[in-house]
């Protein structure tokens, strides 16, 4: 049985009847890398010798207890590089972590270690998380499964793309305003993004704090949703982590949505929209609704002046969480005679154009003189984008829309800042709100993959699965292949 | 609000980015356009509302006063790009680096 | 001339007596530690990692509040405070801005009798930096600095003082009282010369009946009291001929250098540091209920000056007394213990403030610590109330079993100690002294005061030294006046 493009449950399944072995698996998912990251280019590290020991560890739990391994025992994946991992090279795509290696592993990874996870590999990304294409990576950027001269989306492309190629089944990613719903859609994948505090962010190479979530990239919302019940839930080492119970979301996957009301927020149909995404969209909301739900056009206002929140907001959080990067007791280092050269020589050198600007920009909003007109005016705006979504999902059980107002795009087709900023005007203000997200593929434009949010309320991630779930078995968009993961194996 | 190369120097500094005249040109206008479009912040009448610094309600999460065991000295300086044996190293501080 | 008023205000930063560092679970004493052997990925501020509240730090923190009188609101936050130095790992310290743990409190102390109120303007908690040490010790010269992240997220707390002080010895009292109140509550150990208890100075002038503040001046490296009162007065010093000769302060910082005897200006504050704080984004708040605070307050001690007064009325102690003993709560347990174990009250101040005080400082052994302990002291004051043996010999034996230990009873026993107190035998001492030194006795007849002790001595001598010496004084003078 291949493992190129199979699911977690279809893997999962065959490691216990022992039609696969770990081993197999994971030399099958690294020889698919090699043939296809020269084209692809979705992985900044191939972690082998750590996936053939955990192989190994992992065939013996499955050999010794079968029922009581996890299901994600013995499957391989892949971890965006800002994800720390004890030991091995992570370096958030930029040239100031060049060779670090961090002392530590993150909580997250070490639970799907725990549950038997092989690592293949580091994934490419935007330098630090910041970017909609992946393009701002100081290694290159990632291509597109459907179409390698077009971007994969940002900031997780390459745990998007791997996915998509069919090299692993699963992979993580972070979501600050859409990293990974973004390019899950443009990718035709699934992807989710947690409430914020679901999962602990211990090991995550911090972006905005108040806004970053890990999460995971997967074929199938069972996929998600098992993916996500071993990483969620309560961590002492992160004080934002929520202490509640987590609700499983496989309890409830099944329910359906009969009954159900979902909002369509009108703010999120927009003239930005392409015709196409637009088209798909509106049919998955017929196929929901001949699934038995109800659906209702809301409003959420404050989407226009969103981007604005988060554009001050994030670049504020990011100032603060890269000051740390200063060439003194790890990453690189340019040597200079004096502490401030070294300094500024340090971080222009290993700071990309993107990190900059954001730098720049957070560093201004939070200065003497700015910081009530900028940071404090945008963190009561963010008030008000909290309380509209709490007011719709009085209506509402679930929200509905594109997660992205347009398909892939040419790689270096939007070099304004500003115009890539727009990709996001859908999904950053999930992040504000803290509140759960997912992109479900939902059809194509011209070969190329449209994806449908699903947003419900705060710790409501169950129901988030369970819409989108019934969704997809409605429809055959999860069975799609990308020419990468069509060749045989 | 117009943004000054005086603003964009000064900004530099306190981030500690050293930019190229070339950079410091590119960024004064990339950012002027960005901060145009988010002055749309400014006409929200923000009067009756309280700050999010987080989402939840999350207080009082505090940690238990127990030691726990350290990385030790060699994996403490095992990244680092210059060391003096157990300590980390910088150049010269000439007194002024407080300065923002 | 003008007459200026000198307006000085202090801010002291106590390491908190926690076991572990504020932010993480790395140990909070670092002495003796090898350099950066007591860190981890979270107060290396690596990549990823995340700060976690240290509960106790926190406790340690509203103790301090309520002892120093301020109010503690119902919510308070944690902020970064953003600047680039190289004992700063995260590039920013994670500290307290507006909205702090506690807020308007006050410290009352005497200063030359008469008593002094500062105002504590707040009280809150941050972490610690790293320490550097510079390639020839002198900053402006050095070519690299080492750097030690041990010292690294220890818990601090800031005491923000009013500009209420007028003189540097109104500012050493403060200093000497805030430190006192500090160890009594058991929050930190006051040990200037090793940096737990630090302090910087706001020094400024105007002419005297000025409402407005003088340019600011702050005075920083003082590592003793002596040292900030010197420097106090040094500055003043320097500020007061510069503007009588008609000169402008700088507002800047200046560092006190004791080989000098006097300040020398470090940077420039004529540009403030924007520091850019804004709300911790991996902290929630906290918010300290009615109930909790007074859960707080239940755990607070006596505090010295209360302490110092209850001795006075309870044990009839002088002001002066009751001060010496209650300095340090070690003291002030010690005393009541051997009250407690029935020794009279002036007879246990007496001894403990005297003899037992010098013996500790000699040994370097507090008397708990020591060979006799408190209940062996008990066991030997009871007996010179008793007037089983007399002060000379109690002396005698307190020097040697304070070290060595024992039992005092068995020691008066084994070696014949006791005192000789039987008014028939001494009277017979008494007449022989007499007249075995005509001489002496007929000085003293005649007015001379001294000539006793030399009949003192004789009958002193005489017992072996175990003479109830105050019944011997009495005796000789009744015998004396009757001639």
């Amino acid at each position: 049985m291949s493992s190129t493009a199979s699911t977690i449950t279809e893997l999962a399944a065959a490691l216990r009847d022992g039609s696969t072995t770990p081993r197999a698996l994971l030399d099958e998912a690294l020889a698919h890398l090699e043939r296809s990251d020269k084209q692809l280019n979705a992985y900044l590290s191939v972690t082998r010798e750590l996936a053939i020991q955990q192989a190994d560890t992992a065939a013996r739990a499955l050999a010794e207890h079968p029922e009581r391994a996890s299901p994600l025992c013995g499957i391989p994946m892949a971890l965006k590089d800002v994800l720390c991992v004890e030991g091995v090279e992570t370096t958030a795509a930029s040239k100031i972590l060049n060779g670090f290696k961090p002392p530590y592993t993150g909580t997250a990874v070490q639970r799907l270690f725990d549950a038997g996870a092989v690592c293949v590999g580091k994934t490419n990304c935007d330098e630090f998380a910041m970017g909609s294409s992946t393009e701002n990576s100081a290694f290159g950027s990632v291509g597109n499964p459907w179409d390698v001269e077009r971007v994969p989306g940002g900031s997780s492309g390459g745990s998007a793309a791997t996915v998509a190629a069919g090299t692993v089944p699963y992979s993580l990613g972070s979501d600050t305003g859409g990293s990974i719903r973004q390019p899950a859609a443009l990718t035709g994948v699934v992807g989710f993004k947690p409430t914020y505090g679901r999962v602990s962010r211990y090991g995550l190479i911090a972006f905005a704090s108040s806004l970053d979530q890990i999460g995971p990239f997967t074929r199938t919302v069972e996929d998600c949703a098992t993916v996500y019940a071993a990483i969620a839930g309560h961590d002492p080492r992160d004080s934002t982590c929520d202490p509640r119970a987590v609700d499983d979301p496989l309890l409830t996957l099944r329910k359906g949505v009969e009954g159900m009301r979902l909002g369509i927020p009108r703010e999120y149909l927009g003239e930005g929209t392409e015709p196409g995404v637009r088209a798909a969209v509106e049919a998955a909301f017929a196929v929901l609704e001949a699934q038995g739900a109800t659906l209702h056009e809301v409003s959420l206002p404050s989407t226009d002046v969103a981007l604005s929140v988060y554009y001050v907001i994030a670049p504020a959080e990011c100032s603060s969480n890269l000051a740390r990067y200063d060439g003194v007791r790890f990453g690189n280092r340019v040597e200079r005679q004096s502490l401030t050269d070294m300094y500024q020589q340090t971080r222009g050198a290993g700071f990309g154009a993107e990190v900059k600007r954001r730098v720049m920009l957070g560093t201004y909003a939070l200065s003497s003189g700015y910081y009530d007109a900028y940071y404090r005016q945008a963190q009561k705006v963010r008030t008000l984008v909290g309380q509209e979504f709490d007011s719709v999902f009085q209506e509402v059980d679930a929200i509905v829309s594109p997660t992205s107002p347009s398909v892939a795009f040419p790689m270096g087709s939007r070099s304004d800042p500003l115009s890539m900023y727009l990709c996001d005007v859908v999904t950053l203000p999930a992040n504000l709100a803290g509140i759960p997200g997912i992109s479900v593929p939902c059809g194509f434009v011209d070969g190329l993959p449209v994806g449908l949010q699903v947003l419900a309320p705060r710790f409501a991630d169950a129901r988030v699965f369970q819409v989108a779930h019934a969704y997809e078995q409605a429809t055959a968009w999860h069975s799609s292949r990308s020419p990468f993961a069509t060749e045989a194996a | 609000m117009t943004l000054s190369r005086d603003d964009v120097d000064h900004v530099a500094m306190l981030a500690r980015l050293g930019l190229s005249d070339e950079e410091k040109s590119r960024l004064l206008a990339e950012l002027e356009k960005i901060l145009g479009h988010i002055a749309r912040l400014q006409q929200v009448d923000t009067s009756m509302l309280a700050e999010t610094a987080q989402v939840g309600d999350l207080a009082n999460v505090m940690r238990a006063d127990e030691p726990k065991p350290t990385l030790g000295t060699v994996a403490a300086v095992r990244n680092a790009p210059a060391a003096d044996g157990s300590y980390f190293i910088v150049g010269a501080i000439q007194g002024n680096e407080l300065d923002s | 001339m003008t007459d200026y008023e000198v307006v000085i205000g202090l801010e002291v930063h106590a390491q908190l007596l926690t076991r572990s560092k504020m932010f993480c679970g790395c140990p909070a004493n670092y002495l003796g530690a090898e350099p950066n052997a007591n860190t981890c990925p979270v107060c290396l501020g690596l990549p990823g990692v995340l700060p976690t509240i240290n509960e106790q730090a926190v406790d340690f923190t509203v103790r301090t509040a309520l002892a120093l009188q301020c109010d503690i609101p119902a919510f308070t936050k944690f902020d970064r405070k953003n600047y680039f130095y190289p004992d700063l790992p995260k590039g920013y310290q994670i500290s307290q801005y507006d909205l702090p743990l506690s807020l308007n409190g006050h410290l009352e102390f005497p200063v030359n009798g008469e008593t002094v109120r500062c105002g504590v303007t707040r009280v809150h908690l941050e972490e610690d930096t790293g320490t550097m040490h510079h390639a020839g010790d002198v900053l402006q010269s050095a070519t690299s600095s080492l750097i030690d992240l041990n010292r690294c997220g220890v818990p601090l707390m800031e005491i923000v003082g009013e500009p209420d002080l007028r003189t540097p010895e109104a500012a050493r009292e403060y200093l000497v009282r805030l430190r006192q109140i500090l160890t009594y509550i058991g929050v930190n150990d006051g040990n200037l010369e090793q940096g737990s208890f630090r302090c910087d100075a706001n020094v400024s002038l105007r002419p005297r009946g000025d409402t407005e503040l003088g340019v600011k001046v702050e005075v920083k490296n003082m590592n003793s009291f002596r040292a900030v009162q010197r420097a106090l007065e040094s500055e003043i010093e320097r500020q007061t001929s510069v503007l009588d000769a008609g000169g402008t302060l700088v507002q800047e910082t200046r560092g006190w250098v004791e080989a000098h005897g006097r300040t020398i200006a470090q940077r420039s504050k004529e540009q403030a540091h924007d520091y850019r704080y804004f709300p911790e984004p991996d902290l929630p708040p906290l918010r300290l209920d009615s109930a909790f605070v007074e859960r707080v307050r239940a755990t607070l001690p006596e505090l010295p000056e209360a302490r110092a007064a209850r001795f006075q009325s309870q044990y009839g102690l002088t002001a002066y007394d009751a001060a010496v003993l209650t300095d340090t709560r070690e003291s002030a347990d010690v005393y009541e213990a051997l009250v407690a174990a029935g020794v009279p009250a002036k007879l246990a101040a007496n001894w403990q403030s005297g003899d037992v005080a010098a013996l500790a400082n000699e040994h370097r052994v507090p008397l708990p610590q020591s060979g006799l302990g408190i209940a062996g002291l008990a066991v030997l004051l009871r007996l010179v109330d008793g007037g089983a043996i007399n002060g000379p010999t109690a002396k005698e034996l307190l020097v040697e079993l304070y070290v060595s230990g024992g039992d005092p009873e068995a020691l008066v026993r084994e070696r014949g100690l006791a005192q000789v107190s039987d008014a028939g035998a001494l009277t017979a001492l008494v007449d022989a002294a007499i007249a075995a030194n005509p001489g002496a006795a007929a000085d003293f007849s005649a007015g001379k005061q001294q000539a006793l002790g030399q009949l003192m001595r004789a009958v002193k001598d005489a017992t072996g030294g175990k003479a109830d010496m105050p019944l011997v004084n009495r005796l000789l003078r009744d015998r004396l006046s009757g001639q």
